[in-house]
C-alpha cells in the first residue's frame, strides 16, 4: 500500500494501463502541456509522447464521438472532460452513440471507451460548473457508471474501467482530488463494478452516499455515534451501473431503516431510485419511511454563503437519520 | 476538374459491376417502398433513389480494408459494400436475420465484418465517430482511410466543424462525401445554409474540397478517388461535395410541398440508371442483352431477399435484453431494472407514430397505382411525427 491523493491514484491508474496495453490513449482539453485542469494526468505526457495523450480543441461532443470511433476499431480510449456539465454538451454521443452502438448494430461492434468528468460544488464556479449529474447517466442503458470516493477505488475502478469491454461513464468529484488513501500498489488490483463497500458498519440505520456523500456520510455516521448513541451503517455503492443493490438490501434488511444522500437534484435522482428498488424489494423490513438529503433543487449559485447551503452536509444527514428512528438531534445544528 | 485528372477508368468488366450494384440498390429500395406500402416495415424508411451513383462511385474508390461510414439512409451503402441484400431487407423487415439483428432498422445497418461501420440516425453524429475511425488508423500506422458520407443538412451541425478541425489538426486519413441532395428533409439547401457552395465549408478548417457530379458515377468516382488517395499519401482529410438528387421523398411520410413536380422531373432527365447504361452502351462496353440481363439479375436478387426477410424469424422476445452490454468477470450486480420477462401482449393502442406511418401508407400507395394524385393532396393528422413540414405550417 502507498499514500496517495485521489488525483495521484487515478494517474498511477492511467499509467499502469498505458504502460500494460499499447491501445491505451488519452483525450481531453488541457490533458497535455497543461498536465490537466485538475492536474490528474500531468507528467503523463512526458512519459507517453503526443500520439498517446492527446491535447484537443474545445469540441466535447466530438471529442467523444473520436473515442466511440476510435474504440469500434479496437483502441481503448480515454477521454477526459474537464467538468461534467460540459459532458451535456457530448450527451449525443454518450447516450444516442457509445451507449446504444452495441446493442442497436446486433451486438457486432463494441465500445471499449472510458469517459472521465470531475462534478461537484463547492469551490463558487457557480451554475454551470457545479453540478451532480450522476442520475443522468445511470439512467441509461448502455453504460457503467462510477463513482469513485476514495483514492484506492479511484485507481481500482479506473484500471476496470479502462480494462472493460462497455463505455464508462467515470466521475470524479472536484473537492476530492486532493483527499489522501491508502491505495494498492499491485498493477492488477481491480474494483470489481457492481460490488459496493461497507464504510461502517453498523445496526440502527443504513445510510447509503454516494460520491462524495459516501464520505460526508461516514463522518455523520461517526458524529451519530459520538454524541447519539446511534450505530449507523454506512454504504457506498461505488458504481451506480452496474448498482450492488444486494448489499444495500441487505443492510437495510439489518437496519430496518435507510437514509440516501447525494448531492445532485432530488426529483428522478439516485436517491429516489434507490428509495424505489429499496420499497419495492424490501419494504416488510422497513420500520420507518426511507429518507433522503440531497442538493438543493436548484441551479447552483456562486455566492459562497448560498452554495453552502445548497448541497448537503453531516448536520443534514444526522437529522435525516434520527428522524428515521423518530428522534431529534440532542443538540440542533449538531 | 481539379485532383480528377490522374484518375484513370476501371475496364469495361468493373463498370458493368458498377451499373449492377447500381440497378440492385434502385431496385431494393423500390421493393422496400412496396414493402413498407404492406405494412411489412415499421417506422421510418429512407430511401437513396435516384443517389446510386453517388453511392457507387464514391464506395468503389475503397480498398476493402478501407472504413465506410453512413448516415441514416444507409440501405444503399449496406449493399455497395457488399452485405446480402437479405440481411439487409430482413433488417427493415425487423427480423433475427437482419444485419443487426432486427435492433437497428432501416436507419441502423451495420456490417463490421466488411467494415461497413454504419447507418447512424442522428443527422451529423456519424462524423466524429468516423473521425476515430481515422484516429485509429493513424494511431495504429495503417494504410486505411475513412469515407464518411453527410447530407447537405448535417453541415450545418455543430459536429462538422468539430470534426473537420479535428481532422485537419490531426492530419488524419479521411474523406468526407456531402451528399448534396439540395434537400435537409424538406428544407431547401438555400433556405438552411448561407454559404451553400458545401465544398467549401470545410475550406475554414483546413480541409480542401471538391464538387462532383452526384448523377454521373464516373465522375464521382474519379473525384472520390483522387481525394482518397491524397488523404492517403498526404494523410490528412478531404472533402468532396456530389450534387445529387433524391427522386423519392425524404422518409416514406412526406407530401413534398417543398419542392415542385417539375423540379423532380428535371432531375429525373438525368437518372444514373438511364445515362450511365446509355454512356455504357454508347461507348460499346455494354449491349441492351447484357443490360436486360443486368436488370433481371437485380429483380432475382430482391425477390430472393424479400422472400428471405419474409421467412426469417422474428427475433426471440428473450433476446430483448441481449447485447445491451458485454457481460465479463469484473462487472457484476444490478445493471437495470430488467423484470427477466419481456412485457406481454403489446400495445392496444395505436402509437402516434403507428399513425404517421399509415399516413406514410397511404401516400406510398398513391403514388404506386401511378395516379396523378399529388401526395400532398393527403390529409395529414393535426400532429404528425417528425415533418419539418408540418412543424412550419403549424
Amino acid at each position: 500500500m502507498a499514500e496517495l491523493r485521489y488525483r495521484e491514484a487515478l494517474r498511477e491508474a492511467l499509467r499502469e494501463e498505458m504502460r500494460r496495453d499499447q491501445r491505451v490513449f488519452l483525450m481531453g482539453e488541457d490533458i497535455g502541456v497543461f498536465g490537466g485542469a485538475f492536474k490528474v494526468t500531468e507528467g503523463l505526457l512526458e512519459e507517453f509522447g503526443e500520439q498517446r495523450v492527446r491535447d484537443t480543441p474545445i469540441s466535447e461532443n466530438s471529442i467523444v464521438g473520436f473515442g466511440i470511433g476510435a474504440a469500434m476499431a479496437g483502441l481503448r480510449p480515454v477521454v477526459e472532460l474537464m467538468t461534467i456539465n460540459f459532458a451535456l454538451l457530448a450527451f449525443d454521443q454518450i447516450v444516442n452513440h457509445a451507449a446504444h452502438i452495441h446493442y442497436m448494430f446486433g451486438g457486432q461492434t463494441r465500445v471499449p471507451l472510458v469517459i472521465r468528468m470531475p462534478q461537484g460544488a463547492g469551490h463558487q464556479l457557480g451554475p454551470t460548473h457545479s453540478h451532480c449529474f450522476e442520475a443522468l447517466f445511470a439512467h441509461v442503458p448502455g453504460l457503467l457508471v462510477a463513482v469513485p470516493s476514495t483514492p484506492a477505488d479511484a485507481k481500482g475502478l479506473l484500471k476496470a474501467a479502462i480494462r472493460d469491454e462497455n463505455p464508462v461513464v467515470f466521475i470524479e468529484h472536484e473537492s476530492l482530488y486532493s483527499e489522501r488513501g491508502e491505495v494498492p500498489e499491485d498493477p492488477d488490483a481491480l474494483v470489481n463494478f457492481g460490488s459496493a463497500a461497507i464504510r461502517r458498519e453498523g445496526s440502527d440505520v443504513t445510510i447509503v452516499g454516494v460520491s462524495r456523500m459516501a464520505r460526508t456520510a461516514t463522518r455523520a455516521a461517526q458524529a451519530l455515534a459520538d454524541s447519539e448513541g446511534v450505530s449507523a451503517e454506512v454504504i457506498d455503492p461505488r458504481t451506480l451501473r452496474p448498482l450492488d443493490l444486494e448489499t444495500i438490501l441487505a443492510s437495510v434488511r439489518k437496519t430496518n431503516r435507510c437514509v440516501i444522500v447525494e448531492e445532485g437534484w432530488p426529483h428522478g435522482g439516485v436517491g429516489a431510485n434507490l428509495a424505489a428498488l429499496i420499497a419495492e424489494q424490501a419494504f416488510d423490513y422497513l420500520d420507518a419511511p426511507i429518507a433522503r438529503v440531497s442538493g438543493a433543487d436548484l441551479p447552483m449559485p456562486y455566492s459562497k454563503v448560498l452554495e453552502d447551503i445548497a448541497y448537503p452536509h453531516e448536520p443534514q444527514v444526522m437529522r435525516a437519520a434520527l428522524g428515521t428512528l423518530g428522534r431529534q438531534p440532542a443538540r440542533d445544528g449538531a | 476538374m481539379s485532383g480528377a485528372e490522374a484518375v484513370d477508368l476501371p475496364p469495361a468488366e468493373a463498370l458493368r459491376e458498377w451499373l449492377a450494384t447500381m440497378l440492385l440498390i434502385r431496385r431494393f429500395e423500390e421493393r422496400a417502398g412496396e414493402m413498407y406500402a404492406r405494412a411489412k416495415i415499421g417506422g421510418f424508411l429512407h430511401l437513396a433513389i435516384g443517389e446510386e451513383a453517388a453511392i457507387v462511385g464514391s464506395a468503389r474508390a475503397l480498398r476493402p480494408t478501407d472504413y465506410l461510414v453512413s448516415t441514416y439512409r444507409s440501405h444503399g451503402h449496406a449493399l455497395v459494400r457488399g452485405t446480402p441484400p437479405e440481411a439487409v431487407m430482413a433488417e427493415l423487415f425487423g427480423k433475427a436475420d437482419g444485419c443487426s439483428k432486427g435492433r437497428g432498422g432501416s436507419m441502423h445497418m451495420f456490417d463490421g465484418k466488411r467494415r461497413f461501420m454504419g447507418g447512424y440516425g442522428i443527422v451529423g453524429g456519424n462524423l466524429p465517430i468516423a473521425g476515430g475511425l481515422a484516429l485509429s488508423s493513424a494511431y495504429t500506422s495503417k494504410d486505411e482511410v475513412t469515407l464518411c458520407t453527410l447530407g447537405d443538412g448535417a453541415c450545418n451541425q455543430g459536429t462538422f466543424g468539430e470534426t473537420m478541425n479535428l481532422c485537419a489538426l490531426w492530419r488524419l486519413p479521411i474523406v468526407f462525401l456531402v451528399t448534396n441532395n439540395l434537400f435537409g428533409m424538406g428544407t431547401a439547401l438555400e433556405r438552411h445554409s448561407a454559404v451553400t457552395e458545401l465544398r467549401a465549408r470545410g475550406e475554414g478548417f483546413g480541409v480542401p474540397g471538391v464538387r462532383c457530379d452526384g448523377m454521373d458515377v464516373i465522375d464521382t468516382y474519379q473525384k472520390v478517388c483522387a481525394a482518397i488517395a491524397r488523404a492517403r499519401s498526404e494523410r490528412r482529410p478531404m472533402l468532396v461535395e456530389a450534387i445529387t438528387y433524391r427522386f423519392r421523398g425524404h422518409s416514406m411520410a412526406d407530401p413534398e410541398r417543398y419542392r415542385t413536380r417539375e423540379q423532380v422531373q428535371e432531375w429525373r432527365a438525368r437518372d444514373p440508371i438511364e445515362t450511365f447504361p446509355a454512356r455504357l452502351i454508347a461507348e460499346g462496353k455494354l449491349d441492351q442483352g447484357a443490360l436486360a440481363e443486368l436488370q433481371s439479375r437485380a429483380r432475382q436478387a430482391v425477390d430472393q431477399a424479400v422472400d428471405f426477410a419474409e421467412r426469417s424469424p422474428f427475433p426471440a422476445p428473450d433476446a430483448l435484453y441481449d447485447d445491451i452490454y458485454v457481460l465479463g468477470d469484473q462487472v457484476r450486480g444490478s445493471y437495470s431494472l430488467r423484470t427477466t420477462e419481456p412485457h406481454e401482449g403489446g400495445p392496444s393502442e395505436r402509437s402516434e407514430l403507428a399513425g404517421d406511418g399509415e399516413i406514410a401508407r397511404q401516400i406510398t400507395a398513391a403514388l404506386a397505382t401511378g395516379q396523378e394524385a399529388r401526395a400532398s393532396a393527403l390529409e395529414l393528422p393535426e400532429a404528425p411525427v417528425g415533418g419539418a413540414e408540418q412543424e412550419a405550417g403549424s
